[in-house]
């Protein structure tokens, strides 16, 4: 190991090239050759700049100079866990799947990484392309046709380290026909520490299939959080996602969907809880692909302080995609002189019977809203909490696992309550 | 009764299915060698008599564009330009002179084409509507714009008499040297980007405008862009300057031969409005589209944009896009003053293989300044349309405010609709509004129209004008009636 880390992009190729040896599957030619596939992708994209139209509000410069170099991490640390939200949890550490801190035995790709031949993706997105390059481990699960399966949690904890820590795990999720599954997945890490959690989801939802996807973002203040989601959704399944973003420096939430069948469903909604210092992007991209589909999408953002927020949706009805319902909403509150909010909606059509709407609002307190609580008798410090949080409930009103609802609910309270 | 004449015409014109502006005129040219280089800027700024300044200004931009690359983010596909392969320079031999003078061929040409050069008469294109007292329309002063220069500017002494001042730009370098160098190139600069520093360097000519402080401009003013020599680029630079409390409403319109090639028109236009100031700015733009095959027509490359540097000063583009093969331009308002007020009604049709990459920009600095941008896209046949605009609002914006409504409308499931608004708000009492739908024509809309006894075609227009309506009833009126038309006769041969 080099004393000094190179950054940026260099920085990570340069890891690569010392690591591809010691990382999971370095004896599997498949994996060997998908890995270095995506490093030279990754090498001929680079870290994205602002240059780079995808990536045209978020400027990872602050990614690319701080140089992560720190080891595989050991597996049998010692760490602090939060209380579990549902019966059955799983825990990943640093990327790497924890069976003894876990409380089912949950397969995970690292244990079953000799026989996922044609299974692991190969996205070109750069960020993605340097999770292929460096995954570990990840959730590997698959629910039988027609079994639910219940909520399950997820948790992702980095732990402290001495040097900025880069962890990319890769989670595999497919729903057969009929299949159920509501998860709760909620990442941490360290108040002081910087690191990058950059984690891919493969999502498959099979015919008539439905899950639900419930993410709660609250990396430390120095955290990087750069996570990509990939999902294709078949005839009459459905896939529900809600992201809510409270922690991190600078998060990126990318969400790719593909509703390859007729009557196949996707709601992307989701809340980003922005203070001092943070940059929150939501990134969405909706693929039509069959007739027939609906697809939901309502995003909240409050920001306090010197903060700001991003928001790019982009919903693509292919010909193929006649009787198309989509719609999608982004509103942003500011709370603050100093925030910025960015918003880019895209419709891309290419189907004529189709329904297709999207709507974004930027502003303030509605001054009449306050004035009509205040009018009431409530001080003016409640009467905004009110109507923060009546924002933010339009969002959360599609997710009606209670187990879900609750903790989403005590994420948004403890947000507001750190921020007033 | 006039609309059910104009119906029967509407019909006529729509079953006739062609291009009806796309005869050529046989004229005597004068044209600069083929090709670009910094020789054919000297050689235009010499035929020009231009003074010293305005040659360095072009060479300047010619150096800046020689290091520049086209854009390529806008969702339009074309084979690669030779800049090499036009002339740009053509002029009819015979150069401008008083109206009584000009040729007569080119009085015909313009006459065809429903523009005209008389003074006192009618815009065409409404005739048999009825002239009666009550119809009798204000004058249009035009100026006739054909290839590479102005070939005649009516109404010159009756505007003057307010201190008006509308001619050609290469008149205005030497009749008001002062005014052109003090706002030429300061809204658009020269280096703005690829297709402007172009035109800055090779501008032939264009109109300008200069309306007095306090004055509101007795008649509309209009030019009219003829394209007619072959592989001629068209490169006109607008200016207008509304001073200090005056108003002036504005048109523009053009037309060009059918032809199998296709021809560059990269215009500039630069408005500034001073305090008090408005300035309305229609355009109906009916380039040659090409063939239902996608052949020939015009590449529409346009920068328009209009700083509102005065405290409640106002801008509002209107614009009917029918024509061109592409059309690539995004009229935009930099709202600088206190107070000012920035609109964008925009109806953009693409069918056959048209594609449209059209919108606006809105930024927003002076406090308390206000936008309105609605934008109708209508797709037919092949066509791709996409309404890509920006809403910026700085930190000093305080107050500021944004309503945008985006409306697609597909005809056909060959063609394309597509909407990328960028917002960007940088200011806590900036309130900002998006809206975007998509939609195609109900089939109960159409069994209503036709049980009602009208065809297909006569349904289809109808939907689609009440579609457009929000943005039609912003034209001035002549040219309202005329946008109708067009609109009916773009999209002929997309339904049934």
């Amino acid at each position: 190991m080099s004393a000094i880390a190179p950054g940026g992009a260099e920085g990570f190729l340069h890891r690569h090239e010392g690591l591809k040896d010691h990382l999971p599957g370095a004896n599997l030619p498949w994996l060997v050759a998908l890995r270095a596939d995506a490093a030279a992708s990754f090498r001929a994209q680079g870290l994205p700049t602002r240059r780079v139209e995808a990536w045209h509000y978020t400027d990872l410069r602050p990614l690319a100079q701080a140089g992560f170099d720190a080891p595989l991490s050991a597996v049998d640390a010692a760490v602090a866990l939060p209380a579990a939200r549902a019966e059955q949890r799983v825990v990943f550490v640093d990327g790497r799947h924890r069976a003894d801190l876990s409380s089912f035995a949950a397969a995970s790709i690292g244990h079953w990484l000799p026989e996922l031949q044609g299974r692991i993706a190969a996205p070109a997105e750069p960020m993605a392309a340097l999770n292929s390059m460096f995954f570990e481990d990840g959730l590997f699960l698959t629910i039988a046709e027609g079994q639910d399966a219940g909520t399950l949690e997820l948790l992702h904890v980095v732990q402290a380290a001495d040097r900025p820590a880069a962890v990319h795990p890769r989670h595999i999720i497919r729903l057969e026909k009929g299949a159920r599954l509501a998860l709760l997945e909620t990442s941490i890490g360290p108040t002081d520490k910087r690191y990058l959690h950059n984690p891919v989801w493969q999502v498959e939802v099979a015919e008539g299939a439905s899950f639900t996807h419930v993410r709660l973002q609250q990396e430390g203040a120095q955290g990087f959080q750069l996570s990509t989601v990939y999902a294709s959704v078949a005839a009459g399944g459905t896939y529900d996602n809600f992201t809510l973003n409270s922690g991190g420096r600078l998060v990126r939430n990318e969400i790719h969907a593909t509703l390859s069948g007729p009557g196949a469903t996707c709601h992307m909604n989701g809340a980003q809880l922005l203070g001092d210092g943070q940059h929150a992007d939501t990134t969405t991209f909706l693929d039509h692909a069959a007739p027939d589909c609906a697809s939901r999408q309502t995003y909240k953002t409050v920001l306090k302080g010197k903060s700001r927020g991003v928001f790019q949706g982009k919903i693509l009805v292919r010909q193929a995609a006649q009787r198309t319902d989509g719609y999608q909403m982004n509103q942003a509150l500011l709370l603050s002189s100093d925030a910025e909010m960015d918003s880019k909606p895209q419709l891309e059509i290419y189907a004529d019977d189709v329904k297709c709407s999207h709507g974004a609002t930027v502003g303030e307190l509605d001054a009449d809203q306050l004035f009509y609580l205040r009018a009431r008798g409530i001080p003016e410090a409640e009467a905004r909490t009110m109507l923060v949080r009546a924002f933010l409930e339009a969002a959360l009103e599609g997710v009606e696992n209670p187990i879900l609802h609750t903790a989403l609910e005590g994420a948004i309270e403890a947000w507001w309550v750190r921020h007033t | 009764m006039a609309a059910v004449t104009e119906t029967i015409e509407t019909v006529q014109a729509a079953t006739e299915g062609t291009y009806k502006w796309g005869f050529e005129t046989d004229i005597e040219m004068d044209f600069a060698p083929k090709g670009l280089n910094e020789g054919i800027v000297r050689f235009i700024s010499a035929k020009k008599n231009e003074p010293a300044w305005l040659l360095e200004w072009r060479l300047k931009a010619f150096a800046h564009w020689q290091t520049m690359t086209e854009p390529t983010w806008p969702s339009v596909h074309y084979p690669k330009i030779d800049f090499q392969d036009a002339f740009y320079y053509a002029a009819p031999k015979q150069g401008p002179k008083s109206l009584d003078e000009v040729d007569p061929e080119l009085l015909k040409t313009y006459a065809k084409l429903g523009i005209p050069l008389k003074e006192q008469a009618f815009l065409a294109g409404v005739e048999g509507a009825g002239e009666s007292a009550a119809d009798a329309r204000m004058p249009i002063a035009v100026d006739a714009v054909f290839d590479s220069v102005s070939v005649a500017t009516s109404y010159k002494e009756r505007l003057a008499k307010d201190g008006i001042i509308f001619c050609a730009i290469s008149e205005a370098v030497h009749t008001h040297p002062e005014l052109v160098q003090q706002y030429l190139g300061t809204v658009v600069p020269t280096g703005d980007n690829f297709y402007a520093a172009l035109n800055s360097a090779v501008f032939t000519d264009g109109s300008f405008v200069y309306i007095p402080k306090g004055v509101r401009c007795p008649m509309e003013l209009s030019t009219y862009f003829r394209i007619n020599a072959k592989s001629t680029g068209q490169f006109e630079r607008t200016l207008i300057i509304a001073d200090e409390g005056s108003t002036v409403s504005y048109l523009e319109g053009c037309t060009a031969p059918m032809r199998d090639e296709n021809q560059l028109h990269a215009a500039v236009v630069e408005l500034v409005a001073l305090d008090d100031a408005s300035i309305k700015y229609s355009t109906v733009q009916n380039w040659y589209p090409g063939d239902a095959e996608g052949k020939g027509g015009i590449y529409n490359f346009v920068t328009k944009r209009a700083q509102c540097r005065g405290k409640r000063s106002k801008v509002s583009w209107t614009q009917v896009e029918t024509g061109s093969a592409i059309t690539w331009k995004y009229p935009s308002c930099v709202l600088l003053g206190e107070d000012s007020v920035g609109e964008f009604y925009s109806v953009a049709i693409t069918n056959n293989y048209q594609q449209a990459d059209t919108g606006t920009k809105m930024i927003h600095v002076g406090a308390r300044t206000k936008s309105t941008i609605v934008s109708k896209g209508i797709s037919a046949g092949h066509g791709q349309n996409t309404y890509r605009g920006l809403v910026r609002v700085a930190p000093t914006a305080k107050g500021a405010r944004n309503f945008t409504q985006c409306d697609s409308l597909l005809i056909g499931d060959q063609c394309g609709a597509h909407t990328v608004p960028y917002i960007e708000n940088r200011c806590l009492t900036a309130k900002l509004e998006h809206e975007a739908t998509t939609s195609r024509i109900a089939e109960d809309q159409l069994f209503y129209c036709r049980q009602r006894g009208l065809t297909q075609e006569e349904a289809v227009g109808m939907i689609v004008n009440g579609f457009c309506r929000e943005v039609l009833k912003e034209l001035p009126m002549e040219f309202a009636v005329e946008a109708q038309k067009l609109l009916q006769i773009s999209l002929e041969g997309s339904v049934g």
